[in-house]
């Protein structure tokens, strides 16, 4: 309503600040352009609508009919972008769709997403509404325009038609010249005048467009908050990224090396078995250390990032940690294919920290871990039939956790009332 | 033997082929994916082929979807598949399609030379080799029952046995009598309801049937 207002604030401004440069500027024949032109799109969208419409109504029962209804559904897709299109003509604001990029290429995704889209349905219910509208524009239009040029002709009248005029009063006011200068300098006025109004016209017409068919533009703040919530979901991204790189760099370089090592002081020690015993003795030495530093690195890096969640994904992952759980698990994972590395990495390391909680504080007999996708979102949930009263300070790890879901724009929480049930729960936002 | 190995490290692949060198074993190609490796079973019809779980192009486990295929074409060869880290699900998911002619181990084991080869030979023979470390996780997670019933020393007991080795071995390793190995498999196998099983592989397959089977218990 705000922009509405403050666009048609611009045209009057213009118009007060320089009635004649708007003038000299292509604005007015612009305007007109875009008048003029919703009666060819109104006229091109009401016929292909309602023959499809027709058409898919009587051909509904052979199945055939289905894909003109749902095109009849999607037909006010195309006229807004046409509209929103057109409206560059007179506004030169940018006019971006309301309607979001489908997850997957392809046509049917992007029809799915279409249909469940409420921009879709919106632009579907304005569009008997700008077809009347542009007829109604083309018909003043053309009203205006005859006006106009009727004045402008009153010279050229007088000259060749004053005789063949039928209407009596309109032939004496041609064979009078004053008149029909008068008339003349009218219709000079009425054409500047119409420019005027046509822009007016134009520019509230775009105005009315623009409300119904392009999204009101986020506030400020609000943008920021967006940039601010990519820029952590980013920041977690890279995060996730360089512990890969860092897992990977240690396993194909020292920890190799390591491997190299300990196969070659194996070598030593068993051409030692037969030689001095102090060099035996150490050589079994630094083999036991050598064994003892891959040990340790690949417990490191194993923490890093578990190797079923790299090499096998969350699910495989999840099941493994639930078997491994002292308490019993019960497991309800449903993940076709792979996810978002930061989001599998997020939701593992809750699922992790969440049993590891269950097994140390809740002296339950029973666990269930549940993963599932819903509507764009990751669903992580950790169940158990303790005590209850967990808190998440209590739970120290929790907090890290939280904060990791939440920077992927994700919300983490925890009910555990004294006596049980504790129920921990994760929701990460995920396209993949 | 005739070994061919599979493993993307070249520092790793030429150690690999030094030590079994130094035993009169030769490797008849060394090949860096799992194609390479397919390709040169096919070729070179080896007695065992040593696989790394992780080789290009994902470097997650390629290796191991190799070894499940070689060992579904061609069963007579021995497949010794070796690992950064143990993953009791891989363990189990090699033991649900190779019964014999299967190891799974650790790649530091490899540093303990004579060990390595051992398990070599017996994986070449039939056998089954699975490494301690996969028992000992299956074992600090597996059942609260009858595991928990286990001392310490029938524990260490289990782990040996998993590896495919015998009672003398197994004696020699804890430096106690055969004898007193005898009675403490026995008494694991008393304690977890299993039939007795003399013969080593077989052993190895019950052993880990239990653990597994402990595992699935819990679901």
């Amino acid at each position: 309503m705000v922009r509405g207002t403050a666009r048609v604030g611009a045209g009057w401004e213009a118009l007060r600040r320089s009635l004649l440069a708007l003038l000299r500027s292509s604005r007015p024949w612009r305007s007109f352009l875009y008048l003029l032109g919703g009666l060819p799109v109104g006229m091109a969208w009401l016929t292909v609508t309602s023959t499809a419409l027709g058409l898919g109504l009587v051909t509904a029962p052979l199945g055939i009919g289905l894909p003109l209804l749902a095109s009849v559904a999607l037909s006010g897709v195309a006229l807004g972008a046409v509209e929103r299109r057109r409206l560059r003509l007179v506004d030169p604001l940018p006019a971006p769709s309301p309607h979001r990029t489908p997850d997957d290429a392809g046509p049917w995704p992007w029809l799915t997403c279409r249909l469940r889209e409420r921009a879709t349905w919106a632009e579907l219910a304005c569009a008997p509404l700008l077809c009347a509208l542009g007829f109604l524009d083309f018909a003043l239009l053309v009203l205006l325009l005859a006006l106009v040029l009727g004045l402008l002709s009153a010279p050229l009248q007088a000259l060749f038609l004053r005789h063949a005029q039928q209407n009596a009063a309109w032939q004496q006011i041609l064979h009078d010249g004053r008149s029909v200068l008068f008339l003349w300098l009218i219709g000079i006025w009425a054409a500047l005048g119409s420019m005027y109004l046509v822009t007016v016209w134009a520019g509230l017409r775009g105005a009315l467009s623009r409300r119904l068919l392009v999204p009101a533009p986020r506030s400020e703040l609000t943008t920021q908050i967006v940039e601010l919530t990519r820029s952590r979901a980013r920041i977690v991204g890279v995060y996730e990224a360089q512990r890969r790189q860092i897992e990977r760099d240690l396993h194909d370089g020292v920890q190799q090396q390591l491997t190299a090592l300990i196969m070659t002081i194996g070598l030593a020690e068993a051409e030692l078995a037969e030689g001095p015993p102090t060099a035996a003795r150490l050589v079994s030495r630094a083999h036991r250390e050598a064994k003892q530093a891959l040990q340790e690195l690949r417990a490191l890096v194993h923490g890093i990032l578990p190797t079923l969640l790299a090499d096998r994904g969350l699910g495989p992952a999840v099941a493994a940690v639930a078997e491994r759980s002292p308490v019993p698990v019960q497991l309800d994972v449903d993940l076709p294919g792979r996810l978002p590395e930061t989001v599998e990495s997020a939701a593992y390391f809750f699922v992790c920290e969440g049993l590891t909680n269950v097994a140390r504080h809740s002296r339950a007999a029973q666990a269930t871990v549940m993963v599932r996708r819903a509507e764009g979102s990751l669903l992580v949930e950790v169940c158990d039939d303790g005590v209850g009263g967990a808190s998440v300070s209590a739970a120290g790890g929790l907090v890290g956790l939280a904060d990791r879901v939440s920077a992927l724009g994700g919300v983490a929480h925890l009910s555990s009332p004294s006596g049980g049930p504790t129920i921990l729960q994760a929701q990460i936002p995920c396209v993949s | 033997m005739r070994v061919v190995i599979a493993e993307d490290s070249v520092l790793l692949r030429e150690g690999l082929a030094e030590i079994l060198a130094r035993r009169d074993h030769t490797v008849v190609a060394a090949v860096s994916d799992a194609p390479g490796l397919l390709a040169s079973v096919d070729l070179h019809s080896p007695d065992v082929a040593i696989i790394d779980v992780r080789l290009p192009p994902g470097y997650r486990d390629e290796g191991l979807q190799a070894a499940v295929k070689l060992h579904r074409d061609r069963p007579e060869v021995g497949i010794l598949v070796l690992s950064q880290y143990v993953e009791p699900t891989y363990a189990t998911e090699l033991l649900e399609v190779a019964t014999s002619g299967l190891g799974y181990l650790l790649k530091d084991r490899v540093g303990d030379i004579l060990e390595f080869l051992d398990a070599l030979e017996k994986v070449a023979g039939g056998g089954v080799v699975i490494d301690p470390e996969v028992v000992r996780q299956l074992l600090a997670h597996g059942s609260r029952h009858q595991i928990d019933e286990l001392t310490p020393r029938e524990r260490e007991v289990l782990t040996l046995m998993a590896e495919g080795r015998s009672n003398a071995a197994i004696a020699r390793r804890l430096v106690v009598t055969p004898a007193a190995v005898t009675k403490h498999v026995g008494n694991i196998f008393g304690k977890l309801g299993l039939e007795p099983a003399e013969d080593d592989h077989r052993r190895v397959l019950a052993v880990l049937a239990y653990l597994k089977g402990a595992r699935s218990r819990l679901l």
